[in-house]
């Protein structure tokens, strides 16, 4: 058995041109994690259920284990590693710490991808749709109910950020 | 002590490296390591007759296959019987890799090493294994009945048996008591397995050093010390030539203080082998069939009680399902059978567990450990006596409850960790008084009332518990002032998400009297730390924390010595207020921690400013003393041990109302309430996370996870499409109150907290259902569908249906 051929892969990769050679079978999970270093995405069932490894595809969350790193060819992608700027937590990631929303950490990067979707298409959202839209997530450590409060805390945040004046 | 930062909430230390991507998980290390894949069996019991790999050596990429045949002396031995006990007549372990028979769907046959995953799944995909099946053995029932065998020499499958007793004032033993009680019931409940299932699998990493012989192994473990001792005494390396290291690790919840894993000697042993670094990281589905399993027990009750409720004789009969294998010995049905009595004190008491074999993965403690399937037939019990005598649930409990005058209490057994199940403190009644008000459990049948009135069905449901925490033998703690004023904390305990680096860091900040942004903790790195034993029974924070209390209160007396030499003052006028020495009541006399770190360690070099004020012609001193004056030694630091005479017991009620859909028979939790007694908090937000996320794996427990096995063995269910793990759609807002009673047992007055919320919460669901329906809840957990049969067969059977239970 032969060397499986390999294919060049080009993406934005939380604004970054990135591209590496893989086999056309490679998950876009396990490309971001081993071909490209980025460790933070990670990967709980792959079988698409947990929702550990969402990552953000063209802004929208996507399960990267359910995707071929060959179909995001071309296309932006958002990692955890991504989500803060120049050094500042996100406002997302400041609520889920302010609220004590992650406790081992493993599922909280598929979180915080799916949350800022979430509030950037829904910045105020209800308790209703909170639960909805986080309920593609798999937590098995904070029964949740701090993740929600993190969610509405983040809604607030953003909400602040955006009344201060812009220098 | 300066209690500035213990029992504040504050945010976690972890966090920040967490959100950002930055963690360092199993997998997320050894980018460039060999990777394993293994061949499993496919059959529950089977003899091994034949494994043809040749088609496997084409793949490109292989590196090495091995078999049993392969692995040399103790890398081939049975695994260690880790914990053993006396009644464990019959314990078993397997091989690291399959040795003739297997004897559950999952075991490890061959271990595939590969340039990378997919092709040592390629190549394990075209290894061929020839089996003889053999009829396995799957269920308790079957298991008990010993029509078959899962071990030839293990007549009837019975691994353990054990029976404890207590006897009442007469001298009567339970049954005799039972029997000349004025009221007597009997039944039959059923538990059945789930596990732990943390989001990050197991995972082991190897690097062989051949320049100096040594190790390093990286392991998603509960126990990084203890997996260094088996892996040096398998490999033949001393213990000096291993370093274990549990980086993040993404919840364990019990599982991962299991050790050795298959996988933890084979893959540090084929590293070596090649001179490669090498890494398995379990998939979700090899973690469903080769990891761990809990809770499945059958039990049998006979009680005896008075018109109070007050229970006479208590008669249990138990029996456990430990799986193929008990590498983990009975912890989980000694657990059980003793923590079954909860805050109560019947008259007598004999409980007997049979501990049984099947052709299934191992049983070893899941959270709770046992806990919930005692607390599942003790509170059981408690509303059977109260539907049958016609009282309310609360009040029976009160009238067996052991008053808060009567401790230490002895139960008059044998706890888990071989020490008499002693009682340190606790206050049951004030706290079924907190739980009652929290939940509304007096105001409840006008609720009740108002809600049928509108065509709903609710019911309430309470459970209360005690909780053996903090068990031995020891944890213990390093700590260090360097010359910038860091302080370096180690414990050898290791952290799997709770918040370690947090609370240890907010002990040694109230200990030291520094500021916690000084403080660095590191945990599970034998590097650091070699000697601990792991982090499992709720007793990080009761060991590792008062170790460390322990090991700072050293440092400070150092401190203050060195600081009363520096400063011309008596020790005993000083104290450590942000990080500075001072003569109390006087700050302008003082001196830095980090200028006493430099003073405690005389300097031949001055390597920068600092140092230079502790070199010999810098320091003054008696040219006839030594530098480092007798019994002194250099360094800023102190190491000291916390070893506890016995468990400390944390206790917890919990209260629910659900909701019962009339027609479709879905159960809904509509509150949830919990108060609970950890003795003094470290960190409130992180305990009530704790609970939090121990309720939700309650709530999983009770009504959505099962491991649903065939008749020939196969785990039906093995994913995350069929295995329900709640989201937060499933999981109820839970509202908390707590109580502070504080252990006598140890110097900070804690408790542990890390399993409480998990135990109570099938008994209170059941028991809400139960008062919803008006059926009796006899097993767990309990699906709409199962309430739909449940329904049917109370339809036909009377006997199933409770008098309305009054509350």
């Amino acid at each position: 058995m032969n060397g499986e051929r390999t294919h060049r892969i080009a993406m934005t990769v939380n604004g970054t041109y990135r591209e590496a050679a893989a086999p056309a079978r490679r998950l876009l999970s396990d490309f971001l994690r081993h071909d490209l270093g980025l460790t933070g995405t990670h990967v709980g069932c792959e079988h698409g259920v947990c929702g550990c490894c969402t990552v953000l595809l063209d802004g929208e969350p996507v399960r990267s284990c359910l995707m071929l790193a060959v179909t995001a060819d071309g296309h932006e992608i958002t990692t955890v590693e991504g989500l803060a700027t120049g050094g500042e937590l996100s406002p997302v990631q400041r609520a889920f710490q302010e609220c004590h929303g992650l406790q081992c950490g493993f599922c909280t990067p598929g979180f915080l991808c799916t949350v800022t979707a979430l509030l950037r298409d829904n910045p105020r959202p209800t308790e209703e749709e909170v639960l909805e839209g986080i309920s593609g997530n798999l937590c098995r450590c904070t029964g949740y109910q701090n993740i929600v409060k993190s969610v509405h805390r983040a809604a607030d945040l953003i909400a602040e950020a955006g009344r201060e004046p812009t220098l | 002590m300066s209690t500035s930062m213990f029992g504040e909430p504050i945010a976690r230390r972890e966090d920040p490296r967490l959100l950002t991507g930055q963690g360092r998980y199993l997998d997320d290390l050894g980018r460039d390591a060999l990777a394993v894949a293994f061949v499993r069996s496919p059959h529950a019991h089977a003899r091994i007759t034949g494994i043809d790999v040749d088609a496997a050596l084409d793949v490109d990429g292989l590196v090495a296959v091995y078999t049993w045949e392969d692995l040399p002396g103790p890398v081939g031995e049975p695994l260690p019987l880790l914990i053993p006990h006396p009644a464990l007549t019959h314990g078993r372990t397997g091989y690291p890799l399959a040795r003739d028979i297997v004897r559950y769907a999952g075991e490890p046959v061959v271990m595939v090493v590969a340039r990378d995953r997919y092709l040592a799944e390629d190549a394990a995909e075209r290894i061929r294994v020839e089996y003889e099946v053999l009829p396995p053995v799957v269920g308790i029932e079957n298991a008990a009945a010993a029509g078959r065998l899962v071990h030839d020499d293990v007549p009837g499958n019975v691994g353990a048996h054990l029976v404890q007793q207590t006897r009442d004032a007469a001298g009567r033993d339970a049954p005799a008591a039972v029997e000349a009680a004025p009221h007597r019931l009997e039944f039959r409940l059923d538990i059945e397995r789930s596990a732990a299932m943390p989001l990050e699998g197991r995972g082991v990493y190897a690097r062989w050093d051949a320049d100096d012989g040594s190790l390093r192994v990286y392991s998603s473990t509960q126990t990084s010390t203890s997996v260094r001792m088996a892996v040096a005494a398998r490999l033949g390396l001393p213990k000096t030539k291993v370093e274990v290291i549990a980086p993040d690790v993404g919840g364990g919840f019990g599982v991962k203080i299991v050790h050795p894993w298959p996988e933890e000697v084979l893959v540090p042993w084929a590293a070596r082998l090649l001179g490669r670094e090498v890494k398995w990281t379990e998939d979700r589905r090899e973690h469903f069939v080769s990891a761990a399993h809990e809770r499945g027990q059958v039990q049998f009750v006979r009680v005896g009680f008075d018109d109070d409720g007050r229970i006479r004789g208590l008669d249990v009969r138990i029996l456990h399902d430990h799986g193929a294998y008990t590498p983990y010995g009975i912890i989980v049905p000694i657990i059980t059978s003793t923590q079954l009595l909860g805050p109560y004190k019947p008259d007598a008491y004999r409980v007997e567990f049979t501990s049984l074999y099947t052709n299934t993965v191992i049983v070893t403690p899941y959270r709770g450990a046992g806990r919930p399937q005692g607390v599942f037939c003790m509170e059981r019990t408690m509303d059977r006596i109260a539907a049958h005598l016609g009282l309310d649930r609360a009040d029976v409990r009160a009238a067996n409850f052991i008053a808060p005058g009567e401790f230490p209490y002895d139960q008059g057994l044998t706890f888990q960790d071989g020490r008499p199940l002693i009682y340190d403190s606790g206050d049951y009644p004030r706290m079924l008084d907190m739980i009652k008000e929290l939940v509304g459990w007096d105001g409840f049948e006008r609720e009740r009332a108002a809600a049928a009135r509108r065509g709903r069905r609710i019911g309430i449901g309470l459970g209360c518990y005690v909780e053996g925490t903090g068990v031995g033998p020891y944890e213990g703690g390093h700590v260090e002032v360097d010359s910038g004023g860091r302080v370096h904390v180690s414990t050898g305990l290791t952290s799997q998400g709770q918040g370690h680096e947090t609370v240890f860091a907010q002990i040694a900040a109230a200990e030291l009297g520094v500021p916690i942004e000084d403080v660095t903790v590191t945990t599970g790195d034998t590097r650091r730390f070699g000697y601990a034993v792991g982090t499992f029974a709720s007793r990080a924070a009761v060991l590792s924390g008062n170790a460390i209390a322990l090991a700072c209160r050293r440092l400070r007396d150092k401190a203050l010595r060195i600081a009363g030499e520096a400063l011309e003052a008596d020790p005993r006028d000083l104290e450590i207020t942000d990080g500075t020495v001072h003569v109390r009541g006087d700050t302008t006399a003082c001196i830095p921690l980090r200028t006493v770190a430099v003073l405690a360690n005389p300097l031949r070099y001055a390597f920068d400013d600092e140092a230079q004020r502790a070199t010999q012609f810098a320091t003054g001193g008696s040219p006839d003393e030594p530098p480092v004056a007798e019994g002194q030694e250099p360094g800023l630091e102190g190491r000291d041990y916390y070893s506890p005479v016995r468990s400390t017991f944390a206790a917890g009620m919990h209260a629910a109302v659900v909701e019962t859909d009339p027609d479709t028979a879905e159960i809904r939790i509509l509150r949830y309430a919990v108060v609970h007694d950890c003795g003094r908090l470290i960190n409130p937000r992180i305990v009530e996370g704790q609970i939090h996320g121990g309720v939700a794996q309650g709530v999983a427990g009770a009504l959505y996870e099962r491991m649903v096995y065939d008749e020939a063995g196969q785990l039906l269910n093995a994913s995350f499409m069929d295995f329900l793990m709640p989201y937060a759609t499933e999981i109820p807002h839970v509202a908390t109150d707590h109580l502070q009673t504080p252990s006598p047992l140890n110097p900070l007055g804690i408790k542990g907290a890390g399993e409480a919320g998990v135990i109570p919460v099938s008994a209170v669901i059941a028991a809400a259902v139960e008062d919803a329906e008006g059926i009796r809840v006899d097993a767990m957990p309990l699906s709409p569908d199962g309430l739909f049969r449940l329904r049917r067969r109370a339809a036909a059977d009377p006997g199933l249906r409770l008098p309305r239970v009054r509350v």
